[in-house]
């Protein structure tokens, strides 16, 4: 339990610094840190199978797609980078206080949940729920996906004015 | 039947995309049209049985999943086949650029296809999922043509629809945790028994349908994401995207896993005026005909929650007609917009002036719609929002009644500013050039959408016997 507190606490940490760093390339880092604190978790938590896919796909997959649109960026002067700190901090510095503030109040008013739920059934192979049992919802991914295949095409494809 | 709404639309824009490109866009377009009308003569056609033809079962054993079409399916597929026609009628004449033409098609067969399936869902997961997909579309397509003011407007949507996505898979953890699945079924007979976790599910699903419905107090990206879209995709995101996604969906879940519980009720009818007030009284305050036609939908889809909030048959009865004459008419307004900023170039109504002499085409059908939105007889507006206003009345909510009828006061008052600023009175000197589009294919969708206001009104007992059936 108390690795698990740890844990949640360093993820939220590393969401913190995602949001608040005035660089593209870090607020990356951090969130893919995020992802892999998360995947920690999820080992924990016994779920290996949601792990694999938030290490995969959030850690892996969007930090590269980030990482590929930041090279594309020019490098800001140091001066401008200063300015944008400062700015972004001063924006941003009530949010690590509530975190804290919520976290305190939290933690006194716990009290244990009692709650009785229904006996889990079976666990089913995720082979089984994802193309027999959830068969719809692949549809709706590939509905997701063609639209994102549409989204590349017009919001990535130069125009005639060169922007 | 029901089972080709999804899968032929998903066929042909594969299909369309594998031509040559010289007749890829005329191909996409003749194919979507096709499809878009034979959905509305078939949804309008329903009660004859025509969706219950036989060869479901053996559909549902090819590819594994259950599709259930019921009149309020109807509702939605008919609406969409509606709308759909008009925003790619308008769409044809209005987008100049062949290739953003067939990216508009392609992403109106998507919106199709989420939509239908939306309609006949029966798991709050595969809901959840085809909204997603919406949402994914409706944010590529109000980036259509880059326009710098475009982008805050995407934003905008694209940051209170991922708030909107968060809240309703935490809802969908909730359920997942205590009812076992994510279907209706399973979720409606473990609601009883999990008493506050279940309000919280309940809550966080609801603000996420609100939020994508566009409802006050969610409503910021509305009127930014409206007005900034090209005008196309304004008809089709107000016609019937937003409310397929938000509403309906709102009165699918109810009707079907939530129930008409006290509080649900209070909060329909608490969230519906304030969304009427604010929409109402932003909308007179608009100089930007698309803005003020934005607002006017988050005041009418008010009308809606509050019908929903009286938890009668009734009131679903009011809330569902509302629901298909504000798909029409505000479809119809949009489409009249795009007109008007073609012909004029400028949105701004204080630049405009004596319109209808230049435009009689477009006057005539936009105030048509002006009057059937603010619920003048005999106008099929005037028949859902008297509905609205029996049926909050007859259960007990006089209160609301009155604030609905009220409310149609300020409705008439900024369309009828509309129609003075843009439509009557002298030709505005920068005016005097304007003519009405020449193109028949923006006239067509406005007459026919006008035709079925006055035919819905002047045929209303007709069609509520149609309706209850």
């Amino acid at each position: 339990m108390n690795v698990l507190i740890a844990l949640l606490v360093l993820m939220v940490l590393a969401g913190l610094w995602s949001i608040m760093t005035s660089l593209l390339i870090r607020a990356t880092i951090a969130l893919a840190l995020t992802s892999v604190i998360l995947t920690v978790i999820m080992f924990q938590l016994g779920a290996p199978l949601a792990g694999v896919f938030e290490l995969s796909v959030c850690a892996g997959l969007i930090s590269v797609v980030f990482i590929s649109v930041i090279s594309l960026t020019h490098r800001q002067p140091i001066k401008d980078y200063l300015e944008r700190r400062q700015r972004r901090i001063m924006r941003f510095w009530p949010l690590p206080v509530l975190l804290l503030i919520a976290g305190i109040a939290l933690s006194l008013v716990h009290r244990p949940v009692h709650i009785v739920l229904p006996h889990p059934g079976t666990v089913a192979d995720p082979r089984i729920v994802m193309w027999q049992l959830r068969r719809l919802d692949l549809f709706g991914q590939v509905l997701v996906l063609l639209a994102g295949v549409f989204g590349v095409l017009i919001l990535f494809k130069g125009n005639k004015n060169g922007n | 039947m029901n089972y080709l709404l999804i899968f032929i639309p998903l066929i042909a824009m594969v299909l369309v995309n594998l031509l040559p490109k010289k007749i890829r866009p005329v191909s996409a377009f003749l194919t979507l049209l096709l499809i878009l009308a034979a959905q509305s003569v078939f949804a309008a056609l329903a009660p004859f049985g025509i969706f219950h033809a036989v060869g479901a079962v053996k559909m549902e054993r090819i590819f594994g999943f259950h599709l259930v079409i019921d009149n309020l399916s109807l509702l939605l597929i008919l609406s969409a086949g509606i709308v759909g026609f008009t925003a790619l009628m308008t769409a044809w004449h209005m987008i100049e650029s062949e290739d953003e033409r067939f990216n508009f098609t392609s992403l109106l067969f998507i919106l199709l296809i989420g939509m239908n399936g939306i309609s006949m869902l029966r798991d709050l997961f595969s809901l959840y999922v085809f909204i997603e997909a919406i949402a994914v579309s409706t944010f590529i397509l109000i980036l259509l043509q880059r326009a710098r003011e475009a982008y805050e407007g995407a934003l905008k949507y694209l940051i209170l629809s991922v708030t909107a996505s968060a809240l309703m898979l935490t809802s969908i953890a909730l359920f997942i945790m205590f009812c076992g699945g994510t279907s209706f079924e399973a979720i409606r007979i473990s609601l009883a028994s999990y008493g506050i976790l279940a309000k919280i599910a309940i809550a966080l699903f609801i603000c996420g349908l609100f939020i994508k419905g566009g409802l006050v107090p969610f409503h910021g990206w509305l009127a930014d994401a409206y007005s900034s879209a090209p005008a196309p995709v304004s008809v089709i995101l107000a016609g019937v995207v937003t409310k397929a996604s938000g509403i309906f969906t709102l009165i699918r879940v109810l009707t079907s896993v939530i129930g008409f519980s006290l509080a649900v009720k209070e909060l329909l009818l608490v969230v519906g005026a304030i969304s009427i007030l604010v929409g109402a009284l932003a909308a007179l305050g608009q100089k930007d005909i698309k803005r003020m036609l934005a607002y006017s939908s988050i005041s009418q889809m008010g009308y809606i929650m509050v019908a929903l909030g009286c938890g009668t048959k009734l009131g679903l009865l009011a809330a569902a007609f509302h629901f298909l004459n504000h798909a029409i008419f505000k479809s119809q307004l949009f489409a009249n917009a795009a007109a008007v900023e073609q012909q004029t170039g400028t949105r701004d109504l204080t630049e405009m002036g004596g319109l209808a002499q230049r435009m009689p085409v477009t006057g005539v059908t936009s105030l048509i719609a002006s009057l059937s939105t603010a619920g003048i007889p005999p106008l099929s507006g005037f028949w859902s929002k008297l509905l609205i206003i029996i049926a909050l009345w007859v259960s007990g909510n006089q209160f609301y009644a009155v604030l609905a009828l009220l409310a149609s006061i300020l409705t008439l008052a900024y369309f009828l500013y509309l129609q003075r600023a843009a439509f009557f009175g002298e030709v505005s000197s920068k005016m005097t050039a304007v003519t009405e589009p020449q193109k028949a294919g923006m006239l067509i969708p406005v007459v026919l959408l006008s035709s079925i206001t006055v035919g819905l009104g002047l045929a209303f007992p007709f069609v509520i016997r149609y309706f209850v059936r």
